[in-house]
């Protein structure tokens, strides 16, 4: 972690700046499975509900090597070149 | 006797032992390659296992694999804390390890030894054993050096001293501290916070702007100025900040400082130059000593790209306006086209080339006074280019000819100027003497042009208006009116390297008190 200094007036809180959300899903959706037990039964549900409401798109399915630790760099890579949008199943 | 800084450290176990107990405590800071370290670690040992019920002996170790190493390799017992993070070294100021520290129950210091004297160590183990009432452990004394100098402790290592400065409770840094995850790139997250002008910055990490700081001997939290558009507090601190993002030198600070105080005066107006559509900017020119001791440029190429002084004084300055001030291109500054001035643009006269008098001798200083001036310029350097005049009036009429471009040729009393004369132009006009005074004269001399032509026509509508025009005498139209209002508008400085013939000039913005005057300020850390 890198610490620096705030060099503004600090009249605004530091953001950090999310990617803009599209009005529309379309493409290519990931679904991140964090490897929690019965994660891939939610992801299921979310998967035909997706489908049905935004037909034509496409659902990837990837999962973390274990919920425990942060999404390997590698995976991290290979959701961002394949595909539009993620969802992630965090937590119980 | 002072009270010693108290402290909680564990050991490699996880231990935890606190300063201060309820008992006295010896305390000695070690590091596993001092060699001295090395030879006194088995006398704590032996001082713990003689005195430990009535004595806390406590070994501060510096690194983290190091303390394991002491461990292994003396058997050790007592209890070896981790201040890998050398918070606690640097909290009792040591410079040397081993240094020893004895202390009473109440935390107050009884003794300090540094580094290794048999004498002075034997006597403490037999005082220790006359207070305890205890027999003293048994050492072969006369097996040990009779002195061993110590190692320096790593807290005072120039690579960590500053971090450690930094993080520690008297820190002079109160600026908001902003934690970057280490899965994000400083260089993006900068980008993303908007603090950039659009090129890369070096990351204001707290060791870094503690050594800027080290370029000044002002007070971090002094504010220097209140900055316009959102009246931000400029401590000398978030100057600092901004000079470090800028990519300067801390020796660089005392002229960014002053160059910030002088653009936030009343006179020079930094609000309304960064507002306009027009797309104003400082100008800064240095002069005086300092130009050399920073390296500035003067000469081949003193206004273009690099030099780091020039190129990074001028974009602190801009950097501060932006993040300090708020003056963000879209927000408050609205510039139709912008320039790249706007990055910086910083540069140094060369005096010595210059046979008139330097730019802030004429502006009321000592030679040898350090100076900074802030001129707002809207266009520039814009080229004369005359290759051809062989006499000082030849070469002034043409500068004159040259000047009556800033805003529009019609334009006339509108604006200042700061021109800046190269070598061989001085050369052509001291040829015939000219002083700065004789070049004004022959450039409002030149440029002066009847009423009857400044006025709004079919060619063009700038320029006094028909209305106004047709309330005038025919002698009032025939009077002739210099481009600029005052001789006093024409800034002189001498820049350039010693071969072409080719002058240039910063045209300015609105001029006087509902506009931006030049403001010269004495850089007081110059020497």
């Amino acid at each position: 972690m890198t610490i620096i200094m705030d060099p503004t007036n600090e009249r605004v809180p530091v953001t950090r700046q999310i990617t803009p959300r599209p009005a529309s899903i379309t493409g290519t959706v990931a679904f991140l499975d964090i490897a929690k037990p019965r994660g891939n039964v939610l992801l299921d549900r979310l998967e035909t509900l997706l489908k049905d409401r935004a037909p034509g798109i496409v659902v990837r399915r990837y999962s973390k090597p274990t919920f425990t630790k942060p999404a390997p760099e590698s995976l991290r890579q290979q959701i961002r070149a394949e595909a539009d949008f993620v969802i992630e199943g965090l937590a119980d | 006797m002072k009270v010693l800084p108290a402290f909680l450290l564990e050991d490699a176990a996880g231990e935890a032992s606190s300063f201060p107990s309820e008992r006295p405590s010896l305390i000695c800071f070690v590091k596993e390659d001092c060699p001295t370290c090395n030879e006194i670690v088995p006398l704590l040992e032996a001082f713990h296992r003689a005195f430990g019920d009535r004595l806390a002996v406590l070994v501060p170790g510096q690194t983290a694999d190091g303390n394991a190493l002491l461990i292994e390799r003396h058997e050790l017992t007592v209890p070896v804390l981790d201040d890998s993070r050398l918070k606690v070294s640097f909290a009792y100021d040591i410079d040397t390890v081993p240094t020893i520290f004895m202390a009473a129950a109440d935390g107050r210091e009884e003794q300090m030894l540094v580094g290794f004297v048999r004498s002075e160590w034997q006597a403490l183990a037999e005082a220790l054993a006359a207070r305890f009432g205890v027999p003293a452990p048994a050492i072969d004394w006369s097996a040990l050096p009779e002195w061993r100098p110590g190692c320096g402790s790593k807290s005072v290592d120039p690579l960590i001293a500053d971090r450690l400065r930094a993080e520690s409770e008297n820190s002079p840094l109160r600026a908001r501290r902003i934690e970057i995850a280490s899965q994000d790139d400083p260089f993006e997250f900068m980008f993303d916070q908007g603090f950039s002008d659009g090129l890369p910055l070096v990351p204001p990490t707290p060791e870094r702007v503690l050594r800027m700081l080290a370029g000044t001997r002002r007070d971090p939290q002094e504010v220097i100025a209140m900055m316009p558009p959102n009246m931000g507090e400029a401590t000398v601190e978030k100057v600092a900040i901004n000079a470090v993002m800028a990519g300067c030198r801390p020796e660089y600070l005392p002229v960014v400082l002053t160059a910030v105080e002088a653009i936030c005066t009343d006179a020079y107006n930094i609000n309304g130059v960064m507002a306009p559509t027009m797309g104003a900017s400082p100008v800064i020119v240095v002069n005086g000593p300092i130009r050399h001791r920073l390296g500035m440029n003067m000469k081949l190429g003193a206004l273009g790209q690099g030099n780091r002084a020039n190129a990074t004084i001028g974009r602190a300055v801009r950097l501060a306006v932006r993040n300090i001030g708020g003056a963000v291109p879209g927000g408050t500054e609205r510039s139709t086209l912008g320039n790249p001035m706007k990055f910086t643009m910083c540069f140094a006269e060369w005096e010595e080339r210059n046979p008139w008098q330097p730019l802030h001798v004429e502006r009321g200083f000592a030679p040898e006074d350090s100076v900074v001036s802030v001129f707002t310029m809207t266009s520039g350097p814009v080229l004369m280019v005359d290759q051809d005049s062989r006499t000082a009036a030849q070469l002034g009429g043409s500068l004159g000819l040259c000047l009556e471009s800033a805003f529009h040729p019609k334009a006339h009393y509108a604006t200042d100027v700061l021109m800046v004369v190269c070598p061989e132009h001085v050369d052509t006009l001291m040829r015939d003497n000219y002083s700065k005074a004789d070049l004004r004269a022959r450039i409002q001399e030149v440029t002066a042009r009847p009423i009857r032509e400044l006025v709004a026509d079919g060619r063009s509508a700038v320029g006094f208006k028909e209305a106004v025009a047709a309330q005038m005498s025919a002698e009032e139209l025939d009077r002739r009116l210099p481009k600029f209002r005052q001789d006093s508008d024409i800034h002189i400085v001498v820049a350039g390297s010693e071969a072409g013939k080719f002058s240039g000039a910063f045209h300015g913005w609105a001029t006087g008190e509902i506009g931006s005057q030049p403001v010269s300020r004495k850089i007081e850390e110059a020497d």
